[in-house]
């Protein structure tokens, strides 16, 4: 058998049966990965670079990885991966983050009627959300698309239990506040 | 329970995380009142429509996220998947490691001859306190000469510089630079020399000042591809001339 020139290196047995396990736990992962990625960059090849990266980075930090749920893990490393990405490409989409201690001004007007928000077409709902600030759309990637658990989501945002609970409110009401109007007018 | 509180409980029953208890609360609160009930199902609809604008990977992804890693293991050269930035940041690493490379060189080279300046002092010292100074008593470098022969694998240069007022005492084996190396030992009055030989293929002269260390002198230089070391406790004008006589001779 001849080689190509340009082949890799054979991989060993131990590089095997790590690149097997995850391929098991981490690679059913990269929906949710492009997902996050996408929502966070706004872009396809931004985001399919940075899954890129993060999948580096998980596979080399995947000697660290004690078994458990390795979508949590996975995207903790897409997060992170976003931030620094945006951090190098976009600073200023960073600077402008959402204050946690201003008082819940979004909760205290009346919520829109679910019918109206039932109307909002693909197009509407993804433009309300892209124009929401960054911790608001991550927070509801993580829990409204993922499902993850409050305690999963202040683990990966490293923030209060607490604060999970009324960034989420406040980024639900502010959403059903932009959808509203737009579905009132356009639908 | 009120509807401040239901409001509040709304959000957690709608992602299950309420207990038990509350949740069957809410449930009761949420069939007696409207306003609540509406935010309820205004979360829902939420959820469904946030839901459907769920962004999926091209099919390719996975086979690059694949190769990659690959690639990365096979390697352990990272392709530049960001950007050009990360080009530039990998390039000026690589020339800091190439100047400090260079750097590491200059700095080892000289730091090295310091270090074997020190240990042929200490020889030095060594061979006058232990009363070890000579292996091989003579001042015959015809006798001094062929001694070395099968105790060294080069042959060092044994000059004579008895009418120079340098006789020769003997000659000895010493360790040196993790080598065997000949040393041979001068007189002057009452001073001894000590003159350690040992081969250094390729070295060429670089002229250096005698130094001082620990009030001792020495003197460093290359002749016919060996590294020579002279020692004393000699004045540095008059070893300085010792090591002249040397040179002159061995090239005569």
């Amino acid at each position: 058998m001849f080689k190509r020139s340009g082949e890799r290196k054979e991989e060993t047995v131990p590089d095997r049966i790590k690149r097997e396990q995850f391929e098991l736990s981490v690679l059913p992962h990269l929906g949710a990965a492009y997902n996050l990625a996408r929502w966070l960059t706004r872009n396809d090849h931004d985001a399919e670079d940075v899954v890129q990266e993060s999948y580096l980075r998980a596979y080399r930090f995947f000697g660290g990885f004690r078994g458990g749920d390795g979508r949590a893990w996975l995207l903790t490393i897409v997060r992170n991966t976003c931030y620094t990405w945006l951090q190098q490409n976009r600073p200023r989409e960073l600077s402008d983050s959402i204050d946690d201690t201003a008082d819940n001004i979004e909760s205290d007007a009346p919520s829109p009627e679910a019918e109206l928000i039932k109307n909002a077409d693909g197009k509407m709902i993804t433009r309300a959300l892209e124009e929401l600030p960054l911790e608001f759309k991550e927070i509801l990637v993580l829990r409204e698309m993922e499902g993850m658990s409050y305690k999963e989501i202040a683990d990966m945002a490293d923030i209060p239990l607490g604060t999970v609970m009324s960034r989420l409110a406040r980024a639900r009401k502010r959403l059903q506040q932009i959808l509203a109007p737009t579905v009132a007018r356009e639908a | 329970m009120n509807c401040e509180e239901a409001k509040k409980l709304v959000h957690a029953y709608v992602d299950r995380e309420l207990d038990l208890v509350k949740s069957l609360e809410l449930e009761r609160h949420l069939t007696d009142c409207d306003t609540c009930s509406k935010e309820y199902a205004g979360l829902q609809a939420l959820r469904s429509v946030v839901g459907s604008v769920y962004q999926k990977p091209s099919a390719q992804l996975q086979k690059r996220v694949m190769s990659a890693i690959r690639k990365d293991v096979g390697s352990e050269a990272r392709p530049p998947v960001m950007s050009w930035r990360w080009l530039g940041v990998a390039a000026s690493l690589v020339l800091l490691v190439f100047l400090s490379w260079g750097l590491f060189r200059v700095l080892s080279g000289s730091s090295s001859d310091e270090a074997i300046a020190r240990e042929v002092v200490s020889s030095h010292v060594r061979s006058l306190m232990a009363s070890h100074l000579t292996d091989v008593p003579s001042s015959d470098q015809h006798t001094v000469k062929p001694w070395f022969n099968g105790k060294l694998d080069f042959s060092p240069p044994v000059i004579d510089l008895a009418d120079q007022g340098f006789p020769l005492a003997g000659g000895r084996l010493d360790y040196l630079n993790n080598k065997p190396v000949a040393a041979l030992v001068y007189q002057r009055r009452m001073h001894l020399i000590n003159l350690f030989i040992w081969p250094s293929p390729g070295e060429r002269e670089r002229p250096k000042p005698a130094e001082t260390l620990n009030g001792y002198n020495v003197i460093h230089w290359y002749q016919s591809d060996m590294s020579c070391w002279a020692v004393s406790d000699l004045n540095a004008e008059e070893l300085n001339e010792f090591v002249r006589l040397l040179k002159s001779k061995s090239a005569s």
